[in-house]
């Protein structure tokens, strides 16, 4: 698909992008309600919350009942989403997540903000590294690592309405441009941003962009890269994985995240079953967070385009193998 | 707003633990404390103030019912059974495989049941969320929810407790099956609850004390909270006993979740069959 990226940050944050679109949705749809634990400020969401005190509630700092609320409020005609930081909107309320809202058949959707190294000066005690892999395992879920501010404007829409769990990972800020405004997203598929016949680069969040750089690197020296933005790591667009794979035979994956049940673990696990290639995955090698810029961090856990590429050879040598 | 008078009351807590033992027995045991002493609240509240449609489970202008301690389900479903949310036959499928009919409270697969609830503490939460709605939507919605002293650990009810305070939601009637027992022994061995009237008052809510056998006194707590909203929600503290409503059970050393042999619903039934006789019931 065409896309607009040229590695500068974004025309958009996405706390701007956030609050233009739960601005829209509230005043489309009265049954709109958006809760927030005490974090409106680090969304920058305090305005909506003057201006439109019937759709927009603060919980204070009790995200477990702020789900709960969530549920009790679809039960009763609304339609929630609910936000906080992603430690304490997946890991602290996963029991709430997985019952009240999966198994109890509600329909909410919940954001957690700076997921993975995204949390960069707020350490290792708000970098969730393992959300995705808690929220994969909620039948019925829909989990979107975001890339790019357009998709996050429009999964926040198009999610309005669906049923059962919607967790939406973001950064606050920082993200580039990949997506032209009005680009059609749909749960389960993922896209395809450039087209090689060497390997296949699969990425979700801000790995995106970054294997769009890899596939640069790789470029110069003749390798030819193909590169997917999944966005939801679940459901999992395995029609494009199935066919990058055949087309390819080699597959790196890419996730500001553990790969411990991530999306290498997703694309490894579909694949070994239907068509098996080399799958090498790039993310958190089962560590916990730490303290840095988004710069540093992505050093100390190898989440460059430099890694990206290194891993890439190996799979091409790993294809070659067999 | 016209009453039941206390002999239907009664009347209507006994078929509750008649159904509570007809689903119980049928899977050879069950949660069979923490439901029998709810039947005389299940009763008042069905009887008198619940305003639902058995046709339209989720007509949306209904009261809500919470059961926040989801194991005492067979309670719940005994007091929908009778308020013809669905065949009282269906009560002999509790937790049978394929059973449509759950243990623990489930709002997909029975009518009537509001939350789908077993992991203790979030009910509550869920009761604020659909009371707040009320408040929100404007309409006069009752939300009414049940904890237990046990659940009454978890922080999230503490959580819901403060939320509730903020909101002033004065639609949401809360009670809190005080039976003093949980699994591993009393309260006040395990962890002990305090006063939980006192602690609810100092949460910023009306809440007093009755007991759970006496359906007047249930009663006119329930009228109150629903007559004299005052910006605050009511906890009203149910003073019971873990199966309340049978000698031979009440007097188990832990009748939580137990084995049901025919001769043990043998004495139950005959105890129940006594109790009808005073209420001029025929109980087979």
């Amino acid at each position: 698909m065409k896309i607009r990226y040229t590695g500068q940050k974004a025309e958009k944050e996405v706390f701007q992008v956030f609050n233009e679109t739960m601005r829209q949705l509230i005043e489309q749809d009265a049954r709109v309600v958006y809760l927030d634990a005490d974090l409106m400020g680090s969304l920058k969401t305090q305005e909506l919350w003057k201006r439109y005190p019937g759709n927009v509630l603060n919980t204070g700092i009790q995200e477990a009942n702020m789900v709960g609320v969530a549920c009790g409020l679809y039960l009763n005609g609304f339609k929630p989403y609910v936000h906080s930081f992603s430690p304490f909107a997946s890991r602290r309320v996963f029991d709430q997540v997985f019952l009240s809202v999966g198994y109890g058949r509600k329909s909410v959707r919940v954001i957690g903000s700076d997921a993975g190294i995204m949390a960069t000066h707020n350490g290792g005690t708000h970098m969730c590294f393992e959300d995705i892999a808690m929220m994969r395992t909620v039948p019925g879920a829909c989990v979107v690592d975001i890339s790019d501010p357009v998709m996050c404007g429009a999964f926040l829409k198009m999610t309005r309405d669906r049923p059962g769990l919607t967790y939406i990972r973001m950064p606050r800020r920082d993200l580039p441009d990949i997506y032209p405004p009005e680009t059609a997203f749909a749960e389960g598929r993922g896209m395809l941003l450039r087209e090689g016949s060497d390997i296949t680069l699969v990425g979700c969040g801000i790995m995106v962009a970054t294997c769009l750089q890899a596939a640069e690197l790789l470029a110069s020296d003749g390798i030819e890269a193909r590169v997917i933005d999944i966005v939801t790591v679940k459901p999992l667009d395995e029609e494009l994985l199935l066919d990058s794979a055949g087309r390819t035979g080699a597959v790196v994956t890419a996730e500001n995240a553990s790969v411990l049940g991530g999306l290498g673990s997703a694309v490894a696990e579909y694949l070994s079953s239907v068509h098996p290639v080399p799958v090498l995955k790039v993310g958190i090698q089962d560590s916990f967070g730490r303290v840095g810029t988004e710069s540093f961090l992505r050093k100390a856990y190898g989440l460059t385009p430099e890694s990206v590429a290194l891993r890439a050879r190996e799979a091409l040598k790993l294809k070659q193998a067999l | 707003m016209s009453l039941s008078s206390k002999r239907e009351l009664e009347q209507m807590a006994l078929n509750i633990r008649l159904g509570i033992i007809r689903a119980i027995t049928s899977n050879h045991g069950g949660h069979i404390g923490g439901s029998f002493d709810l039947a005389e609240m299940l009763a008042v509240v069905y009887s008198d103030f619940m305003r639902v449609n058995p046709e339209k489970p989720d007509w949306d202008q209904r009261d809500f019912m919470i059961f926040s301690k989801g194991h005492a389900g067979p309670a719940l479903y005994a007091a929908l059974a009778l308020k013809g949310f669905f065949p009282e036959e269906r009560l002999e499928n509790l937790n049978n495989p394929n059973s449509l009919l759950p243990g623990h409270c489930d709002r997909n697969h029975v009518p009537g049941v509001d939350a789908t609830t077993g992991s203790l503490g979030q009910g509550l939460s869920i009761a604020c969320g659909a009371a707040l709605a009320g408040k929100l939507r404007g309409t006069d919605q009752r939300v009414f929810c049940v904890t237990g002293d046990g659940e009454s650990a978890e922080g999230q009810i503490w959580e819901a407790a403060q939320f509730a305070a903020h909101y002033s939601l004065d639609n949401l009637i809360a009670f809190l099956d005080w039976n003093k027992m949980q699994i591993d022994g009393s309260n006040d061995e395990v962890m002990r609850l305090g006063d939980p009237v006192r602690k609810y008052q100092a949460f910023g809510w009306n809440a007093c004390l009755v007991k759970g056998n006496e359906v007047m006194a249930i009663q006119r707590a329930v009228r109150r909270a629903v007559e004299e909203p005052n910006g605050k929600p009511s906890m009203i503290v149910l003073d019971t006993v873990k199966g309340e409503g049978a000698r031979c059970i009440v007097e188990m050393a832990n009748n939580h979740c137990i084995g049901f042999s025919d001769e043990l619903c043998g004495k139950v039934m005959e105890e129940l069959r006594e109790q009808g006789r005073k209420l001029g019931m025929e109980v087979e």
